[in-house]
């Protein structure tokens, strides 16, 4: 039954996808996916999605932590708030972080004084995927951080462990299942985001130009099998990368409870 | 080390857990608290240990005034009815882990963790992680782990309520044996009355957040108040075996 519900919604389309290839010969295949603006693209989507999901885990971390623990005025208010990147249709984020982040924008108008241009740089992408990615790692650590034991700080404390002792010692490696799953999903929903970026990077080929982009950018231009063999191609590295994660996972999960 | 209590109440929102206690824990014994639940038992041992703060009153070890001082640094020994081990960690990490934070050197930690885990009598397992093990061994674990501090008091908050009867029996035998061996001032929580009898040198009942009486098990068995012969009564001491 779950094979079966998988195979309709996943990998279904994902064959369509691959079936496309069909037809494509491997020379052509290869000089598409490895030409300098593709490849410049491919650098920008992987670089900025992980930075993205590096930040995301640090500041979701946090949020998650907070919302959980403390008590205080408008915590059902930010707690809400959470969810809104997945809420809002993503150009309208996108042009909404562009012009907080544009140098004349609240945000942009100070970090330019600094001589930090965000919007229209890889910057502004990375900043947008921060953006998009937040929700997951944070909805995916507070009923982790909600479940966990109040005695296994106790017997931290107890024994004689400091605060920090007790969090990098006792807390993390309890919650990093969790985290790490959520880094994942934040750094896959990076890797496909197209509709806030768009808005925010400028796009020059070769520079702020994303792998979404130039798939879209063949399509414009009729060029079917170009726009699948890069589809394919990002297909198979997030495939293999959300692989490995989740391997990892499994493996720190195995080693707290029985499977 | 004595344990003193003087005067100590605690309430939680508008309840009160424990009622203005006068208690003196005698040095080296093993004594029990006994009681129904919601007695404030498990409160008092709390308090002892620091991970509750009296509204009122003083607790004092061995005359001085600790009822300040953080959790931490008192240098108690704690065994939690859910073992609360570290489930990342292995059954030799999870004992060494007060040593650990001690910054204490490996060779010390590896020592001292090879001695506990002969006296727990899992040399073998030292490898493995608390989910790997019954709850009766967690257990064991949970208590050789409070004891590589070298504690001056051990508290046990129920240890044995979520085993089964045999398990039980067996491990509070062994309990008493490592008390004899030992000698640290122990406090023991308990809501059965033939585990506080069997076991401790002082029987502590409480009731509703009050002490009811203190005796040695003969005293209590003996002379019992009337609110305690109602709690031994064997129509009433069903063993209920209230699960984790």
């Amino acid at each position: 039954m779950t094979l079966f519900g998988v195979t309709i919604v996943v990998l279904l389309p994902i064959a369509a996808i691959v079936g496309g290839l069909r037809g494509i010969d491997p020379a052509t295949f290869a000089q598409t996916i490895l030409s300098p603006r593709v490849l410049a693209a491919y650098r920008l989507t992987f670089g900025a999605s992980l930075i993205a999901a590096i930040v995301d885990a640090v500041i979701g971390f946090l949020i998650a932590w907070v919302t959980v623990r403390y008590q205080f005025f408008g915590r059902a208010f930010l707690n809400a708030c959470i969810d809104l990147p997945f809420a809002i249709p993503t150009p309208v984020s996108g042009i909404a972080l562009a012009t907080v982040y544009a140098n004349s924008g609240w945000i942009g108008s100070i970090t330019s004084r600094f001589g930090i241009h965000i919007a229209f740089t890889q910057l502004g992408v990375a900043v947008a995927l921060v953006f998009i990615g937040i929700p997951f790692v944070v909805r995916t650590l507070q009923p982790a951080i909600e479940a966990l034991p109040p005695e296994l700080e106790e017997a931290s404390s107890v024994l004689g462990g400091s605060g920090l002792d007790t969090f990098v010692r006792v807390l993390v490696p309890v919650l990093i299942p969790a985290w790490l799953a959520g880094f994942a999903m934040a750094f896959a929903r990076g890797l496909g985001e197209y509709g806030s970026v768009i808005f925010i990077a400028g796009n020059k080929p070769g520079v702020t130009e994303i792998v979404p982009l130039v798939i879209m950018t063949k399509l414009e231009e009729y060029d079917f099998t170009g726009a699948t063999a890069l589809a394919v191609t990002m297909l198979a590295a997030s495939f293999v990368l959300l692989l490995a994660i989740n391997v990892l996972r499994r493996h720190m999960v195995s080693r707290q409870v029985a499977v | 080390m004595q344990i003193r209590l003087s005067g100590v109440s605690k309430q939680f929102g508008k309840t009160v857990v424990v009622r203005d206690v006068d208690l003196v824990i005698p040095s080296g014994k093993l004594t029990a608290l006994l009681g129904p639940s919601g007695c404030g038992k498990t409160t008092l041992l709390r308090i002892i240990a620091g991970l509750e703060r009296p509204d009122t009153g003083v607790v004092l070890t061995d005359e001085v005034d600790i009822t300040a001082k953080p959790v931490r640094s008192r240098n108690t020994g704690f065994v939690f009815q859910s073992y609360a081990l570290f489930p990342h960690m292995t059954v030799a990490e999870n004992i060494g882990y007060g040593l650990a934070v001690r910054r204490r050197p490996k060779a010390e930690i590896d020592a001292r963790v090879g001695e506990l885990l002969a006296l727990i009598q899992l040399e073998t397992f030292a490898d493995r992680r608390p989910h790997q093990l019954s709850g009766g061994q967690r257990q064991r674990v949970s208590l050789a782990r409070a004891l590589a501090i070298e504690p001056g008091v051990l508290l046990l908050d129920e240890p044995f309520a979520a085993l089964d009867a045999t398990v039980r029996r067996n491990l509070r035998r062994w309990l008493r044996r490592l008390h004899d061996v030992t000698h640290v001032t122990t406090v023991l929580v308990t809501h059965d009355v033939e585990e506080a009898l069997e076991v401790a040198d002082v029987v502590v009942v409480m009731n509703r957040g009050a002490i009811e009486q203190v005796g040695s098990p003969n005293e209590i068995r003996d002379h019992p108040t009337p609110f305690v012969r109602a709690f031994l009564d064997p129509e009433d001491d069903e063993p209920v075996l209230e699960a984790g």
